[in-house]
Formats: C-alpha cells, sequence, structure tokens
C-alpha cells in the first residue's frame, strides 16, 4: 500500500476544501451549471438517472482494509448501503446527495482517498495489472509506476482541461492482464538486450463509440524518460485533439486523422524539446516512491499440494479463482463478485465489512479491485486457501467462475445510468442463469462475455470474446451481438482485438438462446479443449457463428422473402 | 469592463495607450509564430473562448518556457477563478476574469492548493527533485 507524505495529504485536503467551495459558491448561483458541471466532474461526480452518482478512485486497484471499512462506513452513511466496483477499478455509489458529496470526500481523506479526475476532461485513475507484484511473469512493481505517474498526473497545471477524458493503463508483466491495447496511453513494461527497463508505448486505443486498438509509437522508451514522452503526448493532444465534437475529441481521433506515423512524428518532435529536462525521472524518485510502499511480511514456506485436499467444490475453486504466486507458499484469491444474481462489480456494506476482516486475516490487510469487477486476496497462505474458501462461500464470494463465461462484465446499464440505452444486469443474470451448470461452464473454458448498456461502452463489449451491446430502437431495448473481441495478450496467440458485429440485434428474451447457439458452434468447430472460443473464432472467421444464429444465406433470404410477403 | 488581476492584485486599467503593442493570440494560433515579436510586446493575450477550453494552458507554458517571454502574460475570456491556480502555474501573470465574477474573491483561487508534483513556469523543478535537494 502507499502511505502519503505530508504534501500528498495536503494536496488532497486542499482538493476537499476547494470543492466544498465550489459547490456552495454553484448553490448560491455564483456558478453556472455549466461550470459547476466541469468541476463536479472532475470530482466524479454525476448526476443521474435517479440521483447523482459519485466515482470514487481506487488508485491503481489497491485498497487497504481501513480503506474498504470506510468505504462500507460511506456507503451506510451516505448511501443505501452498496457500491459498485467499475472496471476502471473505481468504486461507484449511486445514491450520495449533492450537498453531502464535500463531506462524503472529507471521509475519504481522512484514509487517504479522493474522487480527483474520476470523470470529465481529465487525466482518470489509471489502472493496472490486479496481480501487480505477485505474479510469477512480473518485471516491474507496476504499482511503484503507476503512483509515479499518478502524482505526475493529479492537478497538471497544462493539461487539467483536456478536449475529453485520458485513461491510462500500465502493465509490468510478461502477460498483458492491463488491457493496455484499449486506452489513451497503454504502457507494457520491455527489459531490453542490456536489461535496462523501459516501456512500449501504445497510443490511441480505445472502446466508446469509435473502437480503436492502439498504435505503437514508440518500442522502447527508457523508464527516465517516462514523464517528458507522456508530457510530450498530451500536449499534442492538448493544443490539436478536436474539441468541436464531443465524440472526436478522443485521441484516438487525433491519431487516426493525422495517421500513425505523423502524429508520432509530432511526438517525437515536441519530446525533443523537452527530453533531459527537468521532468526527467531520477534513480532517487523511484526508490523513494517504492519505499513509501507497505511490503508484506513474507515467511519462508513451500508450495503445498493442493490436489491432496479432497473436499468436493475446492480443487474447481482453486483451479479457476486460485492465481500462482511468485513467492512460495502463497497464492493470489479471487473473491467473485460474479455471484448470479448481483448485479456484476457490486458489493454490500456488509460484504466490505466481512472482506476487510478476510484481508486482515489472512492477506496482510490489503487488496486489489480487478479490472473485471472482482476483488484480488493477492498475499495468502496456501495452507489457509481451504479455510477462506470455506468463509467466501458463506459471504457468496466464491463462485468458481473466474475466466468463464458467467464471469461477466456489464456496466450499471439502464437501471442506473442516464446515458445507457438498454440494462445490462438483467442480461447478465439471465445469460448466467441459462449457464448454471457449472461442468459445462468448464467444458466451455475460458470465455469472457461483456455487456455494455450504450455505445459508451463502459461493459467493454468489444474487447468480450462474446460482446453484448444495448442499442435503443424506436424506444426500446435492442441487442447486438460481436464475436472475437479480445482485452489483450493475457496468453500468447489472440492480440488484443475488437469484435465483429454478428448482425441484426435481438430483443431482451433472445439473448441467452442467442449466445447457447454461439457457444455450440464453438463446441463443435474447436480442435482441442485448448482452443478457446475467441481462438477458433479468429481461426474459422464469423460466418459459421452468424449462420448458426441467423440460419445459412439461404434460410436468411428464404426469411426476408417471408416477412415482406408478411408486410 | 470585466474585472482584471494583475500579479494577484486587483486592478482597474487605464485606458491603452496608442504605442502598446498587444499580441493576442487565439486556441488554435501557434506561439512559435510570434515568438520574433516577443520582445518589443507590451503584453501578450491568450484567449480562453469557453470554461473548459485548456489549449491556452499549453500556449502559456511555451511562451514562457520555449520562447523565453518575460513580459506581461494575460489571460482573457471565459476566466474564474477555478482557473487561477493552475493558469498561474503555467505562466499567466494576468486575468481577465469573465463578466460576474467578483475578483476580491477570486483571489483565493490562486491558493487553491500550496504545491504542486510538476514542474512548470512557475515551479522550474518538479516536486521530485526539489525534494533531493
Amino acid at each position: 500500500m502507499y502511505r502519503y507524505d505530508e504534501i500528498d495529504q495536503r494536496l488532497v485536503d486542499e482538493r476537499v476544501r476547494q470543492f466544498r467551495g465550489q459547490t456552495e459558491r454553484f448553490l448560491v448561483g455564483k456558478l453556472s451549471e455549466e461550470e459547476f458541471r466541469a468541476l463536479r466532474l472532475r470530482n466524479g461526480l454525476y448526476i443521474q438517472r435517479y440521483a447523482p452518482m459519485l466515482r470514487i478512485a481506487i488508485p491503481y486497484g489497491l485498497l487497504s482494509t481501513r480503506q474498504l471499512r470506510k468505504l462500507a462506513e460511506i456507503t451506510r452513511r451516505y448511501d443505501r448501503g452498496y457500491g459498485h466496483f467499475s472496471t476502471r477499478q473505481n468504486m461507484q455509489l449511486n445514491w450520495p446527495k449533492l450537498e453531502q458529496v464535500p463531506d462524503i470526500l472529507a471521509e475519504l481523506a481522512t484514509v487517504q482517498m479522493h474522487a480527483i479526475q474520476t470523470s470529465g476532461n481529465s487525466f482518470r485513475n489509471i489502472t493496472t495489472d490486479h496481480f501487480a507484484g505477485v505474479a510469477r511473469d512480473e518485471i516491474i512493481d507496476s504499482f511503484v509506476w503507476c503512483e509515479i505517474i499518478r502524482q505526475w498526473s493529479t492537478f497538471h497545471p497544462e493539461f487539467s482541461f483536456l478536449p475529453r477524458k485520458f485513461k491510462f493503463a500500465l502493465n509490468g508483466a510478461r502477460s498483458d492482464r492491463a488491457a493496455v491495447a484499449v486506452h489513451d496511453i497503454g504502457l507494457h513494461v520491455v527489459k531490453d538486450e542490456r536489461g535496462e527497463i523501459g516501456f512500449k508505448v501504445l497510443v490511441g486505443g480505445g472502446l466508446g463509440r469509435t473502437p480503436m486498438i492502439g498504435v505503437v509509437i514508440r518500442e522502447f522508451l527508457p523508464w527516465r524518460h517516462l514523464l517528458t514522452y507522456v508530457e510530450a503526448i498530451l500536449r499534442v493532444y492538448n493544443r490539436y485533439g478536436r474539441r468541436d465534437n464531443i465524440h472526436k475529441a478522443r485521441i484516438k481521433i487525433l491519431v487516426k486523422e493525422r495517421g500513425a506515423d505523423k502524429f508520432r512524428e509530432e511526438v517525437e518532435a515536441e519530446w525533443a524539446q523537452i527530453k533531459d529536462g527537468p521532468a526527467t525521472l531520477i534513480p532517487e524518485e523511484v526508490e523513494r516512491i517504492a519505499a513509501r510502499f507497505t511490503r508484506p511480511a513474507y515467511e519462508h514456506l513451500s508450495d503445498l499440494d493442493l490436489d491432496g485436499i479432497a473436499v468436493p467444490g475446492f480443487g474447481t475453486w482453486v483451479k479457476r479463482n486460485v492465481h500462482p504466486h511468485k513467492v512460495p507458499g502463497y497464492a493470489a484469491v479471487t473473491l467473485s463478485l460474479k455471484k448470479t444474481g448481483v448485479p456484476p462489480g457490486d458489493v454490500t456494506a456488509e460484504q466490505m465489512d466481512a472482506v476487510a476482516d478476510l484481508a486482515d486475516r489472512y492477506s496482510f490487510g490489503e487488496l486489489r479491485v480487478s479490472h473485471e469487477q472482482n476483488l484480488v486476496l493477492a498475499d495468502v497462505r496456501q495452507s489457509d486457501l481451504l479455510t477462506v474458501w470455506r468463509e467466501a462461500r458463506q459471504l457468496g464470494l466464491a463462485t468458481p467462475n473466474l475466466g468463464l463465461l458467467t464471469n461477466i462484465i456489464a456496466c450499471p446499464g439502464g437501471d442506473f445510468c442516464a446515458l445507457a440505452n438498454a440494462k445490462s444486469i438483467p442480461v447478465a443474470e439471465a445469460i448466467q442463469r441459462r449457464f448454471d451448470d457449472l461442468d459445462y461452464l468448464h467444458d466451455i473454458g475460458e470465455l469472457d462475455l461483456n455487456i455494455s448498456g450504450c455505445m459508451n461502452a463502459c461493459g467493454h463489449h468489444h474487447v468480450g470474446h462474446i460482446g453484448i451491446l444495448g442499442v435503443d430502437k424506436n424506444g426500446e431495448e435492442w441487442y447486438q451481438i460481436e464475436v472475437g473481441g479480445n482485452q489483450g495478450e493475457i496468453r500468447p496467440g489472440v492480440k488484443a482485438a475488437l469484435g465483429k458485429v454478428i448482425g441484426p440485434s435481438f430483443a431482451r428474451a433472445q439473448v441467452p438462446d442467442v449466445v447457447e447457439r454461439l457457444i455450440e458452434c464453438y463446441l463443435e468447430r474447436r480442435d482441442s479443449e485448448a482452443e478457446r472460443f475467441v481462438d477458433v473464432v479468429h481461426r474459422i472467421g464469423i460466418e459459421p457463428f452468424k449462420e448458426r444464429v441467423y440460419g445459412s444465406a439461404d434460410q436468411a433470404a428464404a426469411r426476408r422473402h417471408r416477412e415482406r410477403a408478411v408486410a | 469592463m470585466a474585472a482584471l488581476i494583475k500579479r494577484r492584485r486587483v486592478v482597474t486599467e487605464s485606458e491603452p495607450s496608442p504605442e502598446q503593442k498587444v499580441i493576442r493570440l487565439e486556441p488554435t494560433d501557434d506561439p512559435a509564430t510570434v515568438a520574433d515579436q516577443l520582445a518589443g510586446a507590451t503584453r501578450v493575450e491568450v484567449n480562453f473562448p469557453k470554461f473548459g477550453d485548456g489549449r491556452g494552458f499549453s500556449i502559456g507554458r511555451l511562451l514562457r518556457e520555449r520562447y523565453g517571454y518575460k513580459g506581461e502574460l494575460r489571460a482573457v475570456g471565459h476566466i474564474t477563478r477555478d482557473h487561477l491556480f493552475f493558469m498561474e502555474s503555467v505562466g499567466f501573470d494576468a486575468f481577465e476574469l469573465r463578466e460576474g465574477e467578483d475578483p476580491h474573491e477570486a483571489l483565493a483561487g490562486f491558493d487553491d492548493f500550496s504545491e504542486s508534483y510538476q514542474a512548470s513556469p512557475l515551479r522550474p523543478q518538479p516536486l521530485f527533485r526539489r525534494r533531493v535537494q
């Protein structure tokens, strides 16, 4: 856990004071609606369908139990006793009162938390690998680098009024668990032949209504130049990013309109002017930040043979929800927030307190929020796994579905969000109910299914192996289906990819049937159990899936003919 | 007449005299194009046409850091107290506030924050370098 120093704390306290003043000025009419909108958004405060929504930052997804208990307390005191973990590793409250938000921020500041730049046209919360610091394939500790960028991006005087939101992801391991290719800037760690650490720099990725995979503008950026290079990118974007049309204002549009090569040239030219300047990182700073992180005091243990524990259900959970740890005798445990019937990512105050107790007892008082909307206890002794599993099961947090079809990513959708065209949560639930047979789920194997309630794509549907998008047709909710998306190179093989739409959309009630047909098609076509759904889509294309869902071209023509005849 | 703050003081401006040389930059202007005129300028004005238009922040910083402009750098347009801390950091020292903004109350905006992580014209060394000095 990063511990604030006196200056970090002072800035957060000053932000609370500033926002309290802004809220008061708005309430007495000294700030216009438009002005206050820009100011409240950069404090995570939306005005939503039924009430305001407050998005609380969880920088790079890392939380202490003290912070989690504070979140629980806040949801009880100022909200309705539950919160929602988002795909940006943040927490959202759906029912706070506008006048009380400054008080909530003040409460958060007491545990080194805030809502700074969680929304609006600003540099957002940086996201990373939820197994940072414990993964066996890790090259650098992502958290340290994320914190360096967090500080650099907090209240940046030049970049506090960007054309649009700006999302940043950093991955410090060989596997990409941070989806770096679908961020405005994505950094992927690289170690060069001399052993020097640097980053591959991707720019212009993103989801939303114009989904794009980021382009590599630099294969290797030595770590010292991290901040000056990012500054060069941001300056080009701040000056030339479009501000005339909100839908064309993301950096991906600038990269596309300029062309990747021209954009790269501009960034490199800007960088040449500031390279080696004062913002060049120094080893002392990296060491200082690293030293402000608390580290678990691991015991000297050896790995256990967990297969030997013949308790029904336990083995399945270990297989799905337990991840190998770089320290012998430890493991990382994912607590699933994807129980059927519960909105994905939702957690009650009671669960938060209970998870905090679990983390205190079994994982050094820390936990992480994953971008797949689950919680991770990163440092559990293998000898404690059985107990943790039993306790997690009692809390409803042990659904053994990580990486499987029912581990659905979904946005809050039309049940809460003012932007949504359609509901997401009931669709997720209907699919989870349809696929409630665990053996069948495990047979299907790894499959990411993501649902967004509108084209803003908060549910990351473009990068789901199966992606579902809620659309509005004459005031009715319909759902478009994509296949073949992939969030990143989690395993060697299929790179980050955007899904392709299989055809016309469906009514909500049809969606589970369509998913079922897609799965049948996959099971028939896969060459082995190791070949995942997404691998098959990339090998054989979407046509066979389309045909399975809509019928063959002949059948489709016949159907159109019949429909015309009826019309 | 919009209220004016110069170097953190509320001032009233006398009528402009004809020999004043004022350069005015719009958000789309490239400060490089006026670099050779800066030495003779009475002041440079950078326009912020909308509350959320941040292009002028880069322009101001470039004028100070890259083109070495030392004279009055004035932010004009939709300026409120909520901009002042950031604008001062990137090198502005004069501010023509938007209609209706009380300049005396607005002065508090300069102290919204007492420190900054980043390097900027106001703080040429980033906090992490000042920490090790």
